[in-house]
């Protein structure tokens, strides 16, 4: 078949002897997922949870020094500063994680 | 100088800027034409996404939208930036690394099937045309008001200059206007919503003129949520609908974002993987700047029409209600004769107004105050007032009394907003005919000349079917938005992440996770709103969920469905294998 003649080609079998390299990425990804996994839930906890199914309960309070009721503020304003903060937040973790572990794109020419 | 005149200005100035960007970045191959040759700096390309992203929609509608909806509107503000967290977490690197063109270049490849491509491309398809049209009509609509030309010729000059610069620049022209589109419509979004703040809470920065406590120990938030419990209409800062559902919606958005073709794919045009991650966080943070604004204009106009509007008489109401009532976005019918403007919860007659016309000539029938009559049942309710939900952005210049300049940029802003998204909705349409149906199917042996060429016909060909649906729009084009995120969550986005994250996921389990998917989510919506739409109330959903939320359960079904089929079928070949681990790593590996 045409599409898998093509994968095959873009993608060949790998020189031999490459083994230890193939665990280093192995070791590169899982440490990925655990932050991605960390990230995930703190972006669900500000907007689901934060911002709807425990804002009614917030509501109770002021975010302080202003009369922003506190679920209101996590659902329209404060959970839209999180998510950009946690984009930068893994921005900044897997440029540290692709040089610890020489995947980054300036290593190589 | 008039309003009108000011308008053409700063239409005609904003227009040449695009024109002259598109002639200076055109596209020279195809793959300056699909992915704007992989050059684009990530900051220009959160612009541009941004611009891409925000819609006439986004800009005209959602400030009025959440203005009604109160603290309803949520669902629309973290909906449409909770995604964005998911693609640069879960899609953009890998997609990024993958490199090729269009995402069913990457379903094609990674499942092994031309049947997966093409389940892609008729989405990809569907989903953008779906968009296209509202965006059209938006221009027509921003025309028509503003110029005072015909809707159909504002759809003509619109479809007139996004044919010029997405066929001749391709992906290319299309990033470098969106850049420039994007700072007119922040600049157009921002310049009233300060003058509001500025009036209403004594602050320039919107975001916090809300909750600033005013001399009387109240914040504006809390005075708003005193107006609004005494006319009936309950607390602005309370969740009014069921939260279940809120969730739902809110989730099906965000996933549904994170689907969307025209999005995703400009996370090709990055150089590098690591400026596809960061891209995605500038991205946010132009569309965060719009979308922390748009509640504060919403409590702004609401607080604003709460307390000029109930209990006035029509007489000595402000000038502006006269204005779009003239316009027929704002109608009012005395149901008790008194002269008074009654405003409560509910429908004041059934439907959208139908004003009546004086017997022989063309002007409107007045009421005994002055106002212009309906035609239309009455319903049970006290409520007199009919306010359309989107002339809130685009009225509140008058309403607050600003410069003529300042009402011409909020035009000139809704015209960037509506063109810059419809510009990418189209490249996604072309690239889809050209690269994956042309080259991908049917003629795979197609010259680079010739698939630019193709590419070229097809934005044309895309260009002028949207314009005609944006001239004779579909009653239905609000209620089929709803399906386009409906599909890309629940087909689009399950698929990629099990691409990217599942070494096990095949062919055979990936496609028919994906017509699982797009089945459930499209019978659903097709019965609630199309079929049976008297029965499309809480009583009757599944699980609570409104047809707007589906998509999460969509997503669903596509993960049970997928996920058995695969681990009873073949795992993917070796080269596909090898394909997983290369978009899992940055760098070459």
């Amino acid at each position: 078949m045409a599409t898998a003649a093509r994968v095959h080609d873009l993608y060949p079998v790998p020189m031999a002897g490459r083994s230890n390299h193939g665990q280093n990425q192995q070791a590169y990804f899982r440490a990925n997922l655990i932050r991605i996994f960390i990230l995930l839930l703190i972006w669900a906890f500000v907007s689901f949870g934060c911002g709807i199914f425990m804002a009614p309960w917030l509501n109770q309070w002021y975010l302080p020094g202003t009369g922003y009721p506190l679920g209101f503020w996590f659902a329209q304003q404060g959970s839209i500063y999180v998510f950009v903060i946690l984009i930068f937040i893994y921005v900044v973790l897997m440029k540290r994680l692709d040089r610890r572990y020489g995947v980054s794109e300036d290593d190589q020419a | 100088m008039s309003v009108q005149a000011w308008t053409f200005l700063l239409v005609g100035v904003t227009f040449a800027l695009y024109i002259a960007i598109a002639i200076i970045s055109r596209a020279r191959s195809t793959r300056d034409f699909y992915v704007a040759d992989k050059e684009v700096h990530p900051i220009a390309n959160g612009m541009a996404t941004a611009a891409d992203w925000m819609s006439a929609a986004s800009f005209i509608g959602m400030a009025g939208l959440i203005s009604f909806l109160g603290a309803d509107g949520a669902v629309y503000l973290m909906g449409w930036t909770g995604g964005y967290v998911l693609l640069a977490l879960l899609l953009a690197p890998y997609l990024r690394k993958f490199g090729r063109f269009t995402v069913p270049d990457f379903i094609g490849d990674r499942y092994e099937a031309k049947t997966a491509r093409m389940v892609a491309v008729v989405c990809a398809i569907f989903i953008s045309f779906t968009y296209v049209a509202g965006q059209m009509r938006g221009v027509g609509i921003v025309f028509s008001r503003f110029l005072e030309v015909d809707i159909a010729i504002g759809v003509v000059i619109g479809m007139a200059l996004v044919f010029f610069y997405a066929v001749l620049g391709g992906m290319k022209g299309i990033t470098y206007t969106q850049v420039a589109q994007y700072c007119v419509l922040i600049f157009a979004f921002l310049v009233p919503a300060i003058f509001l703040s500025l009036m209403f809470a004594d602050t320039a920065i919107p975001q916090l003129g809300l909750g600033r406590m005013g001399e009387d120990g109240q914040s504006l938030l809390q005075r708003l949520d005193g107006i609004s419990t005494e006319l009936g209409f309950g607390a602005y800062t309370e969740y009014q609908g069921s939260l279940i559902n809120i969730a739902a919606i809110t989730a099906a958005l965000m996933l549904g974002t994170a689907g969307l073709p025209h999005v995703i794919i400009r996370f090709y045009t990055v150089r590098k993987v690591r400026d596809a991650r960061s891209s995605a966080g500038w991205a946010l943070l132009f569309i965060a700047i719009l979308y922390t604004t748009a509640p504060a204009i919403a409590v702004f106009s609401r607080t604003n029409l709460l307390q000029s509007i109930p209990g006035t008489a029509y007489v000595d109401a402000p000038e502006w209600l006269g204005t779009w009532e003239d316009v027929g976005l704002i109608a009012w019918k005395d149901h008790d004769q008194d002269g008074i403007i009654t405003y409560a919860p509910g429908q004041p007659f059934k439907g959208k107004p139908d004003f009546e016309e004086t017997p022989g000539s063309q002007t409107a029938a007045r009421g005994t105050s002055g106002e212009r009559l309906v035609s239309n049942a009455d319903t049970d309710g006290t409520n007199e007032l009919y306010v359309d939900r989107d002339i809130m952005v685009l009225a509140n210049p008058e309403i607050a009394g600003l410069p003529n300049w300042v009402t011409a940029l909020v035009a000139a802003g809704g015209l960037a907003a509506a063109l810059s998204t419809a510009a990418g909705l189209l490249l996604v349409i072309s690239s889809a005919v050209s690269h994956d149906l042309l080259k991908g199917t049917i003629m795979p042996g197609i010259s680079e000349k010739r698939e630019l060429f193709a590419a070229r016909i097809a934005a044309g060909g895309a260009v002028v079917i949207a314009g005609l649906i944006g001239i004779w729009p579909p009653d239905y084009v609000a209620a089929i938005v709803a399906f386009a995120f409906g599909l890309a969550a629940s087909s689009f986005f399950p698929a990629i992440v099990m691409g990217i994250f599942s070494r096990r996921m095949n062919g055979p389990g990936a496609i028919s996770g994906m017509i699982a998917g797009i089945v459930f989510t499209t019978a659903y919506i097709l019965w609630f709103k199309f079929i049976e739409p008297g029965s499309n109330n809480p009583d009757n959903w599944w699980f609570g969920i409104s047809p707007e939320g589906i998509g999460v359960i969509g997503m669903l079904v596509n993960f049970a469905v997928a996920i058995p089929i695969a681990a009873l079928t073949k795992p993917p070949s070796e080269p596909v294998q090898r394909l997983i681990e290369d978009i899992r790593i940055p760098g070459d590996s």
